[in-house]
């Protein structure tokens, strides 16, 4: 069965709001006929779809939603995705991580692809693979973070295709990183919903690179849901990548829940989509936790990119560090909104978050809001924003010592993108990313 | 030191700059020959700062008329990064901090910015970081500095001797040292002084801005100039300099205004 979205023609006389009441509808049913049957997911599925019927497509009157426009999906007829579309394997060479060559997980339109994926350098003990062959056990632990009502989360878990779920027993250390390659290809407009999800047990440590890219030109709308379990003392890594081409549409959500004295270091860099959406929430289950939530933008032509995060605290001995910076060229736009939350229970929390953005162009514009909510009295707290452009005179510094102007900004650009990439844990990654967002020297 | 038929570095001529739309440079002359010293003296604000960075070519200050020859080209008609690839350097004021851009890189890049002009092959990390490291002892700073950010978090009289490094590496031959002994104590100003003295020599030409004249005592100059309300009103030898350190400024403020 093949299901459309239809644009609405000039013809057809509906409202702005019965359009998007039918767009997000005929998303649902997209997403409903493209949902694997695969035993244990039932419950989660019928709970996802009365909340993702409750909801419409988002407008930028909802407050979440109020400078991100996602209204240009509208004009775009999505079907189910390709599966008769394969990429060869030189098709992925760019993305190839020779640290993760043994530790590959490849998602060709939301599906796994044994044929593209490696997993020869994941130890016996550890579980990393697609929904049909994963035990009972993980399965069942999909959806379990609190936030699945969120009209995305909702409509992803309704009918995501397929997912990857990664078990890491006790006491578990995978050294390789795990490369997860989600990939869209086809000339057919799709709406493609992966689904992630990771379950690390006590003391256990994984490196993992979460990536989404495009191949070719063709618009998608990639909906993905991302889950972090960590168990007491587990240590993840997390490098989230989006760089879906620029006709693209892609809303990802990101959620981690953390329990005693775990340790969830983040870095997401987004380049990619004509509107990107990512949604980063961290709920903090046990006293002592450590979060870093690291983050770059790269945008340039039209482009949009928002990044939601909430860290919602609930124990003492916290240690949270944000740093997210923006680089903001031609008439692209930016928004950052970074909640915290400290409630009278999370006593001695050490809490730090900083957004800054890098305006290129008279045109390129930011909206930020970072915001704490701080009820307990004994903690170390702090917030900001900065918005800037490029300083004449430190451009001028360069110039007299025989750079020219034009080396001296990128220079400069690249040393503001740097203090986020040089924390990637994966080295070909980070040259990769450096010379892909040419800004190497 | 003075020779008669040595080459002219520098030659400014009625030189005058805006900033804003204010008027600050009023008509600047000065001589400039090969192995020739020259301070430049004067008040805070009566335009040494200005001068030093229209001669660098900082953008922010319009040249509103006059003509600066340098090496007999044209210099106004250069960008910056040309006029520093041909031999001026300015060593800041205020250097700036660069975060997120290694000292190393930063130096490399701009010594192989000057190679390249010259025509010469650019010099690979290694050996350009045995380069550095001779040039190290000059400003007598630590091998660590290399591998911070530009200037960020140096001290005052550390951005100064990161400025004398740099000056170092380019080998310029025309230096314009811009208050670079302003703030620094007894002995990072003999380094600094050291360092210029190390450098200077029958081919190239120094301009020192100072307001003290301390650092006269370190770096001897062949004439002394001083710059009053954005002209040079008077020009002497270093005697000229303690007379102003004895007398202050106001004397001659008096005779140019009754001159005028
Ligand atoms: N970027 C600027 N914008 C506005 N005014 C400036 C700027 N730079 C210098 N000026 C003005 O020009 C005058 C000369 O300043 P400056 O050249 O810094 O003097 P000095 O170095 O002799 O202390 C001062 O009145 C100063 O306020
Ligand atoms: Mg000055």
């Amino acid at each position: 069965m093949t299901i459309q979205v239809s644009p609405v023609k000039e013809t057809t006389k509906v409202t702005a709001a019965s359009q998007r009441a039918a767009y997000w509808a005929t998303l649902l049913e997209l997403a409903q006929a493209s949902a694997s049957p695969v035993k244990g997911l039932e419950t989660l599925r019928e709970g996802a779809i009365a909340p993702s019927q409750s909801q419409s497509f988002p407008t930028t009157r909802n407050e979440e939603w109020r400078f991100t426009d996602l209204s240009a999906l509208l004009d775009v007829a999505l079907s189910q995705p390709d599966s008769t579309v394969a990429p060869s394997a030189a098709d992925l060479d760019a993305y190839a991580l020779p640290e993760a060559a043994g530790s590959r997980v490849v998602f060709v339109n939301g599906q796994f692809s044994a044929a593209l994926s490696d997993r020869t350098a994941i130890p016996q003990s550890v579980f990393v693979g697609a929904l049909s062959d994963a035990p009972d056990a993980l399965v069942a632990q999909i959806g379990q973070i609190s936030g699945a009502e969120e009209e995305f989360t909702a409509l992803n878990s309704a009918g995501f295709q397929d997912a990857v779920l990664i078990h890491l027993p006790k006491n578990a250390v995978v050294d390789a990183p795990i490369h997860l390659l989600f990939v869209t290809v086809g000339d057919r407009p799709s709406l493609v919903q992966p689904r992630c999800l990771l379950v690390a047990e006590p003391n256990s440590a994984v490196t993992l690179v979460e990536e989404y890219v495009s191949l070719g030109t063709t618009p998608h709308l990639t909906n993905a849901v991302t889950e972090f379990i960590l168990a007491e003392n587990a240590q993840v890594k997390h490098t989230r990548i989006q760089g879906d081409t620029t006709t693209a549409f892609h809303i990802g959500k990101t959620a981690i829940s953390q329990e005693r004295t775990s340790r969830y270091v983040g870095l997401t860099v987004d380049y990619g989509s004509q509107v990107s959406r990512h949604n980063l929430h961290v709920h903090q289950v046990g006293e002592q936790t450590e979060t870093v939530l690291n983050g770059l933008a790269y945008l340039r032509g039209e482009q949009t990119s928002d990044t939601h995060s909430a860290i919602a605290l609930t124990q003492p001995h916290a240690q949270t560090r944000q740093l997210h910076k923006t680089i903001i060229d031609d008439r692209a736009h930016a928004i950052f909104n970074g909640k915290v939350f400290v409630p009278q229970a999370a006593q001695m929390t050490d809490a730090g978050q900083l957004n800054r953005n890098l305006l290129l162009s008279p045109k390129a514009r930011v909206d930020t809001k970072p915001q704490l909510e701080i009820v307990a009295d004994n903690v170390k707290c702090t917030h900001g924003a900065a918005i800037g452009q490029l300083e004449a005179d430190e451009v001028f510094y360069l110039q007299s010592r025989g750079i020219d102007s034009d080396s001296a900004r990128k220079l400069l650009i690249y040393a503001f993108a740097y203090e986020i990439l040089d924390d990637l844990p994966v080295p070909s990654l980070k040259q990769r990313l450096l010379n892909q967002l040419q800004i190497a020297r | 030191m003075i020779r008669e038929n040595s080459d002219v570095i520098l030659s400014v001529k009625d030189l005058t700059a805006t900033v804003d739309g204010n008027s600050i440079l009023k008509g600047v002359d000065l001589e400039v020959k090969a192995g020739e010293i020259h301070a430049i003296m004067g008040l805070n604000g009566s335009g040494k700062s200005t001068f030093s960075k229209v001669l660098a070519g900082h953008p922010d200050y319009k040249v509103t008329g006059g003509s600066v020859s340098y090496l007999g080209q044209d210099l106004l008609e250069l960008e910056p990064e040309d006029r520093s690839r041909n031999g001026i350097f300015l060593a800041f004021q205020y250097p700036l901090e660069i975060p997120g851009v290694s000292n190393l890189d930063f130096l490399r890049v701009a010594y192989n910015a000057k190679r390249k002009q010259a025509g010469e092959e650019e010099l690979d990390a290694f050996d350009f970081d045995e380069l550095v490291r001779e040039k190290l002892d000059i400003v007598k700073m630590d091998a660590a500095f290399l591998n911070r950010s530009v200037n960020e978090g140096f001290s005052g009289g550390e951005k100064k001797r990161n400025e004398i490094l740099q000056m170092a590496l380019l080998e310029p031959r025309l230096a314009i040292l811009d208050e670079t002994d302003s703030g620094l104590d007894i002995d990072a100003l003999k380094t600094v002084a050291e360092g210029v003295n190390t450098l200077a020599n029958a081919d190239n030409a120094m301009l020192v801005i100072t307001h003290y004249q301390r650092l006269l005592n370190y770096i001897v100059p062949d004439y002394v100039h001083v710059m009053a309300n954005g002209r040079i009103i008077r020009t002497g030898t270093k005697e000229l300099a303690m007379e102003l350190e004895e007398r202050g400024y106001d004397w001659l403020m008096v005779e140019e205004t009754a001159a005028v």
